[in-house]
């Protein structure tokens, strides 16, 4: 119990220490552009097909499902009102930053503690190559800046998922629909829902760096960080979004 | 630098992991253009020892001087600076496994030289693979590699930065003992075209009485003996004669 206690205590420390060391690094010259490109692809481009397929089928279902519901309060127009605000506010931002806590906080803590067993990272150092901003800033600037993009993205096939839903039983026109989504959509609405995913890609970036750059030796050690990866980011997830819907229910 | 200082002088160098002390007041000097071999058992500090030297474990006490400066308390900036003039050579080559080979070589050289011309990365790459002996794999990932063509390649990274001290760790390890051999005889080759200063891990024999112009034992955290192959093969001393028989 004692000793559980102190491990908490002790990696909270060290990720606080590590996070203190992003803010130091990110300014610092010279930067990393081609390798911040590439993971940005990597985690953007190539999580694309996933986010389309899961944000697709959240909007579609969401709306199947609710449809009943609102019928039978005579409230069947205001689906598509319901169903965006839904998505925007909640839905697509936090399943699709688990879904890229799945894909990209696990890849990353497998690629780096890999890197760390097998010497990669001492080889870097050796060459006098800071492996910190090579390869821990430009994955936690590419999933900071990624993830809000891929959420928009999600919003966006989400809704659209929505539409079809709605036309699997009932029968209504893309424009009217849209005119639906949008005639109660406030500012207010989106801007809070945006910013906390800079957040979620923020702690996905960070956790999945940290798990695999700490990794301790030995091949098992790669799979203890792509699994714990996952489970912390997918965590602090809920944690954040939280705490985010505290602070816009104080503000707003 | 003073003109007669060793490239390489440690002193008293301490280092403990957790309760297990690994170096216990190390001393070692390597002059210029000197092969120094240390031998050990697995497990006695050795790899622990050439990593303080490149600041990649930090020492617990003890002065370890690279080039006539201290390393022990330098900065960042400061201690890259000692790093570029070292090369290092992993147990298993610690190549860029996302990167072919001739990226591994580019990648390690842009960052030394940021202004360099794509045609001297052509030729310095094209050097190091021809002293290796592997030109042709110059687009292969390591993957498609053996694990003594890893270590060859390992060796041309560590050379085309064009080092004044190379550190071996476990060279030969891992190798049948025609590859080991033929990684010994590189390493001789290079030693005599390069004029470097090497400082050789290994637990090999056959590998220490061919490159070492000097052959340091370390146990129980300290240097246990030191001299020429031949000096050594003939001590009375039980522990050193275990080595050779």
């Amino acid at each position: 119990m004692i000793a559980g206690l102190k491990n908490i205590f002790t990696d909270t420390g060290n990720i606080t220490v590590f996070t203190a060391r992003f803010f130091k690094e990110v300014f610092r010259p010279p930067f990393q552009i081609n390798e911040f490109l590439r993971q940005s692809y990597a985690v953007g481009y190539k999580s694309l097909p996933l986010v389309t397929i899961t944000g697709f089928i959240m909007g579609l279902v969401l709306t199947i499902q609710s449809r009943p519901t609102m019928a039978k309060f005579g409230a069947e127009s205001w689906l598509p009102s319901m169903v965006s605000l839904s998505l925007i506010r909640e839905i697509a931002p936090v399943i699709t930053a688990l879904i890229c806590a799945g894909k990209i906080a696990s890849g990353i803590g497998a690629e780096l503690g890999s890197m760390k067993v097998t010497e990669q990272i001492d080889a870097m150092e050796v060459s006098a190559i800071n492996p910190y901003k090579y390869l821990v800033v430009t994955r936690i600037l590419a999933t900071t800046l990624m993830i809000p993009i891929l959420v928009i993205y999600a919003d966006l096939v989400g809704i659209f998922g929505g539409y079809v839903g709605y036309n699997v039983h009932g029968s209504m026109g893309l424009y009217r629909y849209f005119t639906g989504v949008f005639e109660h959509l406030e500012f207010l609405d989106v801007v809070p829902a945006t910013i906390k995913t800079f957040f979620f890609g923020f702690f996905i970036g960070l956790i999945g760096c940290y798990k695999g750059f700490n990794a301790s030796n030995g091949t098992a050690s790669v799979g203890v960080a792509a699994n714990s990866a996952v489970v912390t980011a997918s965590l602090s997830i809920f944690i954040i979004d939280m705490l985010a819907v505290q602070i816009t229910d104080l503000f707003f | 630098m003073e003109k007669n200082a060793p490239l390489i002088a440690i002193t008293n160098l301490h280092k403990t992991f957790g309760e297990n002390t690994v170096l216990n007041g190390v001393d070692i000097n390597v002059n210029k253009g000197e092969y120094v071999v240390i031998l050990g058992r697995s497990g006695s500090g050795k790899s622990v020892t050439i990593k303080c030297l490149v600041g990649l474990e930090k020492a617990d006490k003890g002065v370890i001087k690279v080039f006539d400066t201290d390393i022990t308390n330098l900065n960042e900036n400061d201690l890259n600076a000692i790093r570029v003039r070292i090369g290092f050579m992993f147990q298993n080559g610690a190549l860029y496994d996302s990167m072919s080979i001739r990226q591994n070589l580019t990648f390690t050289l842009k960052h030394h030289n940021k202004n360099i011309s794509n045609e001297d990365i052509e030729t310095k790459i094209t050097e190091a693979l021809d002293n290796v002996g592997l030109l042709e794999a110059i687009d292969k990932m390591p993957s498609e590699l053996s694990g003594g063509m890893r270590k060859r390649i390992g060796m041309a990274r560590a050379l085309i930065i064009q080092p004044e001290i190379i550190l071996y760790d476990e060279p030969t390890s891992g190798l049948d003992t025609i590859t080991a051999r033929e990684i010994s005889e590189l390493m001789v080759s290079i030693q005599k075209k390069y004029k470097t200063t090497s400082l050789i891990i290994t637990h090999d024999m056959a590998c220490a009485k061919l490159t070492g112009n000097r052959i340091l034992i370390l146990n129980n955290g300290v240097i246990h003996a030191e001299g020429t192959y031949a000096e050594l093969e003939k001590s009375k001393d039980s522990w050193v004669k275990s080595f050779f028989i």
